[in-house]
């Protein structure tokens, strides 16, 4: 990277950081991960773009929301377990609030043939937004270990098994997750040595 | 558009925090992929949820800002109200959101320094490549599960062609999300899907 090396900020305080990840997370229409980006590591340089995309990595792995994840490393790092809960809390309390009112609309309201239409067109738009993620995503499966076709059969095989057949998620988890992480690890054994970075 | 009036005992909220607990820990690549667990759990086998309030839910969380894991919120929120109203809908609300948080939550504090200090051991690299298919997989069958509900009735058309379209244009454009989700509640308002 050919950014020149300004010296890292951090967040000042705790109330530091819970204001800015309710700041982020209030930006963060449809999910959260672009503005995180642009927020933790072009604004505030908090973190360099290499370290966000390492913490991005490790919250993937981790089960739970990922932006949930990545605010708990991330206050974690600053102030221990304290931080890790008050970026925790900056990212939940305002948006909950703001979902609190919608949902108490809702209620008042849902019943209303105009909203529930509104909200039926919203919903078929929202799980495009859905399947458009996975689509997004699905362009690095090219670079995948075990090959392109064959990340994709096995995306295909979870796309029948829940979308179609109903499979319980932990079953298509334990199974075809187990056979992803097995033939990926057989996979990655078999490759030459390579330095790491 | 009012769900299923429920009548809750003190089993069926443990078995709804469980069910939450549980799905907690399954929830690689975001609390999306868990979903479509929640729709057969919620909907299909314990029926305390309608569909519409399902996607409802949904719609309403992506149209609000913040981590989509509040949509789990709303899931609590509509079964609460179903069971008990409004002191239900609180207490549904801060039950689902704590139990699909709490374990993630623990676990993510514990092996965060881990897997960080491992990342490039073969098996944590050969789980975090391995699992992407099944992430991507995961994301396309939830949109298919929101869009369709698993009932496949030709009046939908209009529905599935609205979801369709919102797809490719996400998928190959930038436009901001926010249209997208106005445009989809204009075309809903105006009883043209």
């Amino acid at each position: 990277m050919t950014v020149p090396s300004a010296p890292l900020a951090s967040p000042r305080s705790l109330s530091d950081l819970f204001l800015s990840f309710t700041a982020l997370a209030l930006q963060g229409f449809g999910g959260v991960l672009a503005v995180a980006q642009r927020e933790l590591v072009e604004r505030k340089r908090w973190m360099t773009r290499e370290e966000f995309v390492e913490e991005w990595a490790v919250a993937q792995i981790m089960p739970g929301p990922n932006i949930v994840n990545l605010s708990l490393m991330i206050g974690s790092r600053y102030f221990g377990v304290r931080g890790a809960l008050v970026a925790l809390a900056g990212m939940l309390v305002a948006p909950l609030c703001v979902l609190l009112v919608l949902a108490m609309l809702y209620t008042q309201y849902g019943q209303h043939p105009q909203v529930a239409g509104a909200l039926r067109g919203m919903g078929a738009v929202a799980a495009g937004l859905v399947a458009a993620t996975g689509l997004k995503l699905a362009s690095t499966l090219r670079h995948h270990p075990l090959g392109q076709l064959g990340a994709c059969l096995i995306a295909a095989a979870t796309f029948v098994a829940i979308g179609l057949a109903g499979v319980p998620l932990v079953v298509t988890l334990l199974g075809l997750g187990g056979l992803g992480w097995g033939l990926t690890w057989h996979r990655l054994g078999q490759e030459p040595k390579v330095p790491p970075p | 558009m009012s769900g299923p009036a429920l009548v809750f005992s003190a089993a069926d909220w443990l078995a709804l925090a469980g069910h939450f607990l549980g799905l907690s820990l399954l929830a690689v690549g975001g609390a999306i992929s868990t979903a479509p667990d929640m729709h057969r759990y919620l909907v299909d086998e314990r029926r305390w949820l309608a569909d519409e309030q399902f996607s409802a839910s949904i719609a309403i969380a992506q149209a609000a800002p913040g981590p989509n894991v509040m949509f789990v919120a709303l899931l609590g929120w509509n079964v609460g109200l179903n069971a008990a109203g409004m002191p239900g809908a609180w207490a549904g609300l801060a039950l689902t959101l704590g139990c699909i948080l709490l374990p993630s939550t623990v676990l993510t504090c514990l092996a965060a320094q881990w897997g960080h200090r491992n990342r490039d051991l073969r098996a944590v690299r050969a789980f975090r490549q391995g699992l992407t298919p099944i992430v991507i997989g995961l994301l396309i069958a939830t949109g298919w599960i929101l869009a369709t509900g698993r009932r496949y009735d030709l009046a939908d058309v209009p529905l599935w062609a609205v979801t369709i379209a919102a797809t490719l244009i996400v998928w190959r454009t930038r436009v901001h999300l926010l249209w997208l989700l106005g445009a989809g509640a204009v075309l809903g308002g105006l009883g043209l899907v």
